[in-house]
């Protein structure tokens, strides 16, 4: 069991758990994601890891409610146990020195990023970072990013805060801008990810998504979560979760995605009449 | 002497018309008169071949003889010695190549049906006995500690085994239960949780400690283990990386590998959905491509999950199915439909890129090949469609590489096993074990167990040397 020492709803839909796990805080590193079961009936789902701190042994993971299992998990409370908490899991991001890293973050893996981003600028890369959202209520963690970037733009698609419009406008304005760059991470929902490598292909920028299939071992057991990258067939979960963008067929792995909408919508059906919670 | 009785007991199970829409287990198990009369026709020979035939040197005409004279408490015992694990192997041994091969009454077409004491003698204990009446004396402490990776059967026996001998041992288990392929891989109607979980139950008892959700190779390596606290590991990870085909379509939504369908099943409890969280697509038509155990495993769960048509897709006859006679039979039975002498070529999906259908070759037998069977041949030409909506692989595994990638000086061969002594488990590494299916790739429990018995024996010896 593994107790969460802090909940802080970010926006409404949005939260972070600060969970205890001092082994996997000690081995944590950028890019790296979790899996977790909330109690005995409960599916296995990976998180990606937000932060961590090994010092306080702890392991801060970010989540939207969608489906059942992120439903239930939001109404636990600071004090309350999650049953397991499996990681890190999946190979870290690759940090080195590139030169310049455009950072770019949709919805709610703003909390994907930091860590990254933090990483890719220690490691003396300037970093240019993009998050986006919907709308503003959505936004979380704008100071904190701007905190490790060199520069930070915001967009909202409705135009609700800051520049109005979709992360890849001013993607695209960097790279046919005056400045180079050198490496772009694109991380968020998968359409996201694929229109953010598609517009750096045309300028040939290495990009790289993290992608985010079913899994249900999150160990190399199942073959779940595997995806097609440059024609070959890998596994996310350990041959992952980042791949070159540019080399990933988006179409499988949309389809790959939606093989239990059926079984979702009937799950979480239940769990609202049950749970007498209705939205 | 004793006129021969040539009648094996026969097992009770389940009505395959019921059985094959229920997850309960098929064989109902010995009634003590069963027993007893099953008991009494083991002529208790001097050469003791039954033994000889186990990976794990069961005192097996010891046990049976005190199931004859009523004695359950001492069958338990002399069970228990030699393997920690009897509920599981008295199911899913395959006594017909070991210990009921060798009996003195196989010759004669009738071997004592030792598996299915063991079952009744260990399902006895369960029933019966407080778990702590049948612990062994506490051993003298050793001072060492021993890691085993993996609670499968090589890990449970080595940890068991290394516990008796006074060893401090910590099983670390990678998913979120302890049992490894007992748990994930065999279904529920062959191998009932409870009884695993009371097993692994017993081995904690012995004082191994257990901790799950502990990744070896990413949360701690191997090496970690060494420079810390650990004298000696043994590595029983087993092969749990799944083969897929590499044909085209094998990505299309409804293709699953059969490590994927029975993790989400017998793991996960998906025929338990939507109680249990974790779903699982019930087809209408499924085929399961492959002959093993595994397959059979598969195309049953699909069957009692609700599908129409269940195919068992194989590439060569039906004398060279490697599952088990009992478990082929048991699916004839349940209505499986084999299609033998039959390969996949492609996967057919529709535009939403779910599988509907698969394009297969008919296949003749030439030559033997390195396997000794006779090698499967492509009929050019022969290519024909069979509609499906679902379809598990059920090739194989090779093991995971996670834990020989992130350890120095392990050796593995092409296959991924890892390299270890055949008689003591003992790896190129120092202080390092291994034994399973690691070693051998995708094998039996009992070969498992016996690996484990032979690599603690070796740990043990050289703990004390």
């Amino acid at each position: 069991m593994y107790k969460i020492l802090l909940k802080q709803d970010l926006v409404p839909n949005i939260h972070l758990f600060k969970v205890a796990a001092p082994a996997v805080a000690k081995k944590a590193q950028p890019g790296q994601f979790v899996v977790i079961r909330i109690d005995e009936k409960g599916e296995r789902i990976p998180l990606t890891i937000a932060d961590w701190d090994e010092g306080e042994g702890s392991v801060t993971i970010v989540f939207m409610e969608v489906g059942t299992t992120t439903h239930k998990l939001a109404l636990l409370q600071t004090g309350d146990f999650i049953t397991d908490f499996i990681g890190p899991l999946g190979l870290p991001t690759h940090i080195d020195e590139f030169g310049t890293v455009v950072c770019v973050a949709g919805g709610f893996a703003v909390a994907t990023i930091m860590p990254i981003a933090r990483a890719m600028r220690a490691k003396g890369n300037q970093v240019i970072s993009i998050m986006g959202a919907r709308n503003k209520e959505l936004l979380f963690w704008e100071e904190e990013l701007r905190r490790v970037s060199d520069q930070l733009i915001v967009t909202t698609d409705d135009g609700s805060y800051a520049r109005k419009g979709l992360v890849t406008e001013p993607l695209k304005e960097l790279l046919e801008g005056d400045g180079k760059v050198d490496r772009v991470i694109a991380i968020g929902p998968s359409i996201m990810m694929k229109f953010c490598s598609k517009t750096t292909e045309p300028f040939g920028v290495k990009t790289v998504v993290s992608l985010n299939p079913i899994m249900v071992d999150g160990t190399g057991m199942c073959g779940c979560c595997r995806v097609s990258v440059g024609g070959e067939t890998k596994f996310a979960c350990v041959d992952g979760p980042d791949f070159d963008g540019h080399q990933v067929d988006w179409d499988l792995l949309f389809a790959r995605q939606r093989i239990y909408l059926d079984e979702e919508k009937c799950s979480f059906e239940q769990w609202q009449s049950q749970s007498g919670i209705l939205k | 002497m004793p006129k021969l009785n040539l009648n094996r007991e026969p097992m009770p199970r389940q009505d395959p018309k019921i059985r094959s829409k229920n997850f309960n287990e098929v064989a109902l198990g010995y009634s003590a008169e069963q027993a007893q009369a099953e008991a009494n026709r083991c002529i208790q020979c001097p050469k003791r071949s039954c033994t000889e035939g186990c990976p794990v040197e069961v005192d097996i005409p010891g046990f049976i003889n005190a199931i004859r004279e009523g004695d359950m408490p001492e069958a338990v015992k002399l069970l228990k010695d030699k393997n920690s694990l009897p509920g599981i192997c008295g199911r899913v041994c395959p006594q017909e190549t070991q210990c009921e091969a060798t009996c003195s009454l196989a010759k004669k077409d009738a071997p004592i049906a030792i598996g299915r004491l063991e079952r009744f003698v260990a399902d006895w204990e369960r029933a019966n006995m407080q778990s702590a009446s049948s612990l062994p004396a506490q051993p003298a402490p050793s001072g060492k500690q021993v890691a085993v990776v993996g609670s499968g059967p090589a890990g449970l026996t080595a940890a068991a085994d290394l516990v008796k001998l006074g060893h401090s041992v910590t099983i670390f288990e990678a998913l979120h239960v302890a049992g490894g392929v007992l748990m994930y891989g065999i279904p529920e109607f062959r191998l009932p949780k409870d009884i695993v979980q009371a097993e692994v139950d017993y081995v904690a008892s012995l004082g191994v400690k257990v901790e799950l959700d502990s990744v070896i190779g990413k949360l701690v390596t191997l090496d970690e283990l060494l420079n810390n606290d650990y004298h000696a590991v043994f590595l029983g990870t087993g092969a749990g990386l799944p083969m897929f085909l590499n044909i085209p379509g094998e990505n299309l939504n409804g293709i699953y590998s059969a490590n994927e369908f029975l993790t989400r099943v017998n793991l996960m409890k998906a025929y338990r959905f939507p109680e249990y969280d974790t779903p699982v697509k019930v087809g209408r038509k499924v085929a399961v491509i492959g002959g093993g155990n595994v397959a059979m495993d598969s195309a049953r769960c699909a069957l009692r999950l609700g599908a129409d048509e269940v195919y068992i897709v194989y590439r060569r006859s039906e004398v060279e199915l490697p599952a088990r006679r009992e478990e082929v039979e048991n699916a004839q039975e349940e209505g499986i439909e084999f299609k033998l002498l039959t390969n996949p070529k492609r996967m057919l999906g529709n535009e939403q890129n779910w599988v509907v259908g698969m394009e297969c070759y008919e296949m003749e037998l030439g030559e033997p090949d390195d396997s000794g069977r006779r090698r499967p041949i492509v009929k050019e030409g022969s290519e024909f469609i069979i509609d499906v909506d679902v379809v598990i692989v059920a090739l194989g595994t090779t093991p995971n590489p996670l834990i020989a990638s992130t350890t120095d000086g392990l050796e593995t061969t092409r296959w991924g096993t890892v390299v270890a002594d055949e008689e003591t488990g003992k790896t190129v590494k120092s202080q390092v074990w291994a034994g399973g299916d690691i070693v051998t790739g995708a094998a039996t429990v009992i070969s498992a167990m016996g690996a484990g018995k032979r690599a603690a024996a070796s740990i043990d010896e050289y703990l004390r040397g």
